[in-house]
């Protein structure tokens, strides 16, 4: 049976791990080589790399770290910001990238997702959607709207709707990041998470907000996740990433034994 | 950017020889690096003269077949694959270099290798798609690939189609099998060739296991081949169980 992913996420900037509020006040969490080494000892499922400052600097993704990264970790390894064509995608696939996340690239240009999934495969393809709460009027369904550039931008784009065409167009996983949880350790949006987890057939990777192991298990019963994903948790070791599995098996959560077998 | 000059071999004793075709379908990075880990001596085959001197051949790869073979035929390594394969010499294919071995391919009508009967199919049935994420391998019979690796072990997947083989030959070359819907086949072994639908190299410690037990297998079956090596289609379990 298909194990739910725990995932730690490298936020980096300028080639080292941060980690902020809200996109904002970003504070050193280490170097993603080392980090990367450490999180796949611990367990991890997957990691994700974020060179967020990519996009806001009009810049490529930085290959030389994503590929230091790549070296050290023995499990699969997405990478996201500044990928805005299908050879930057093909450069960073050849640095030792799994996996692709398209975000601000993807808004700019629905079709860049229909050429990189073309080329590479559509899971070869993860659309990350940055989503802020729209302030609900009592007694309407709650809406997210999508902002790109780190959270600089926004959109007008509905983030469900976005959702669904990215899927349609060729996305073959979701990223789904809630601004007004990231970072502040209140749990995930579940609501957001099961607007969209229920429109679309890829997986759906939950972001921000994770605090402790049941909001890793609420992300999945109540929100639909496929994988989890948390960034301070993690590197300020609040939790380790076993005791999320533990909480996710309790809870009767398929996930990957990793008292595995040693090289 | 990757590995760069192959180590001289002296004599059978040097590390094994591990050409990893490289036709621009993905991560070498990652596989470059696992081969590495567990012992190999990695160069990288983008043209036919990349193959001489090698001792055993991997062909990696994510994505649709069509392009794959396309990149493949312009680079003039299909025939070169093909006879490696016919003269029973060890072949890895993992993901897309498994399911190129079969006759054609489904997802958009690719005529492939055709070493093994049938095709690559989309899963059936599948809750999700891509299957993508950690997954259990579950044996059909022991094979020196799986040495040191529990039967069900979770090994990472991140793909949409795989191989269905068919026919007596196709059934007895399954080697293993996962559930994501219905059943598919995840590992297949015949005689000289073995492929694998997950990616050992993204599979941590039993990933790194598995790579490492292709080596020894390898190995084996290079130094025992000479001039009597058991090519695929002559029924054999070359350096099977």
């Amino acid at each position: 049976m298909l194990r739910r992913r725990v995932i730690p996420c490298l936020d980096v900037a300028n080639g080292r791990v941060v980690k902020g509020t809200r996109f904002v006040d970003l504070v050193d969490e280490g170097d993603p080589a080392e980090l990367a080494a450490r999180y796949a000892d611990e367990g991890a499922d997957e990691l994700v790399f974020l060179d967020i400052t990519a996009a806001p600097e009009d810049r490529a993704t930085l290959l030389d770290v994503v590929e230091r990264t790549a070296r050290r970790a023995f499990i699969p390894l997405t990478v996201g910001g500044g990928v805005g064509s299908v050879d930057a995608m093909r450069a960073v696939l050849r640095a030792g990238a799994d996996r692709v996340s398209l975000n601000t690239s993807a808004v700019a240009d629905p079709a860049l997702i229909a050429r990189c999934a073309a080329r590479f495969g559509r899971q070869a393809v993860v659309v990350s959607i940055d989503a802020r709460r729209i302030l609900d009027e009592l007694g309407t369904a709650p809406r997210w709207e999508v902002l790109v550039r780190g959270g600089r931008d926004v959109t007008g784009l509905d983030a469900v709707a976005w959702a669904v065409r990215a899927a349609e167009l060729g996305a073959g996983e979701l990223l789904v990041t809630s601004i007004d949880r990231d970072g502040t350790q209140s749990g995930f949006d579940t609501a957001l998470l099961r607007a969209i987890s229920d429109r679309v057939d890829v997986p759906v990777i939950a972001s921000g907000g994770a605090a402790g192991p049941d909001d890793f298990v609420r992300a999945v019963v109540d929100g639909g996740a496929d994988a989890v994903l948390a960034a301070s948790v993690f590197h300020r070791r609040l939790h380790a990433i076993a005791d999320v599995k533990a909480a996710m098996a309790a809870a009767g959560l398929p996930i990957r034994a990793t008292s595995g077998v040693a090289a | 950017m990757m590995s760069g000059a192959v180590p001289a071999r002296s004599g059978a004793h040097g590390p094994l020889r591990v050409a990893v075709v490289d036709y621009g379908a993905g991560n070498l990075v990652s596989i470059d690096q696992a081969l590495t880990f567990v012992g190999a001596a990695v160069r990288l085959a983008t043209v036919p003269d990349d193959l001489a001197g090698v001792d055993a051949l991997v062909v990696p790869g994510v994505g649709a077949a069509a392009p794959a073979m396309d990149r493949l035929t312009r680079s003039g390594l299909v025939d070169p694959i093909r006879r490696w394969i016919a003269t029973g010499r060890p072949y890895l294919g993992i993901c897309l270099g498994l399911q190129l071995l079969f006759e054609g391919s489904d997802e958009d009508g690719a005529e492939t290798l055709g070493v093994l009967p049938g095709r690559t199919v989309l899963l059936a049935n599948a809750p999700t798609l891509p299957h993508i994420g950690w997954n259990q391998v579950i044996r059909r019979r022991d094979h020196a690939l799986f040495a040191g690796i529990p039967d069900a072990a979770d090994l990472y997947f991140v793909h949409s189609y795989a191989g269905a083989p068919t026919g007596l030959a196709g059934e007895a070359a399954i080697l293993a099998e996962t559930d994501h819907g219905d059943r598919f086949v995840s590992a297949i072994d015949r005689g000289n060739v073995l492929g694998v639908q997950f990616h050992p190299e993204r599979s941590g410690g039993a990933g790194m296991r598995l790579l490492g037990n292709f080596v020894r297998w390898a190995t084996a079956l290079s130094a025992g081949a000479g001039a009597e090596r058991s090519p695929v289609g002559a029924g054999g379990t070359a350096g099977g169980d």
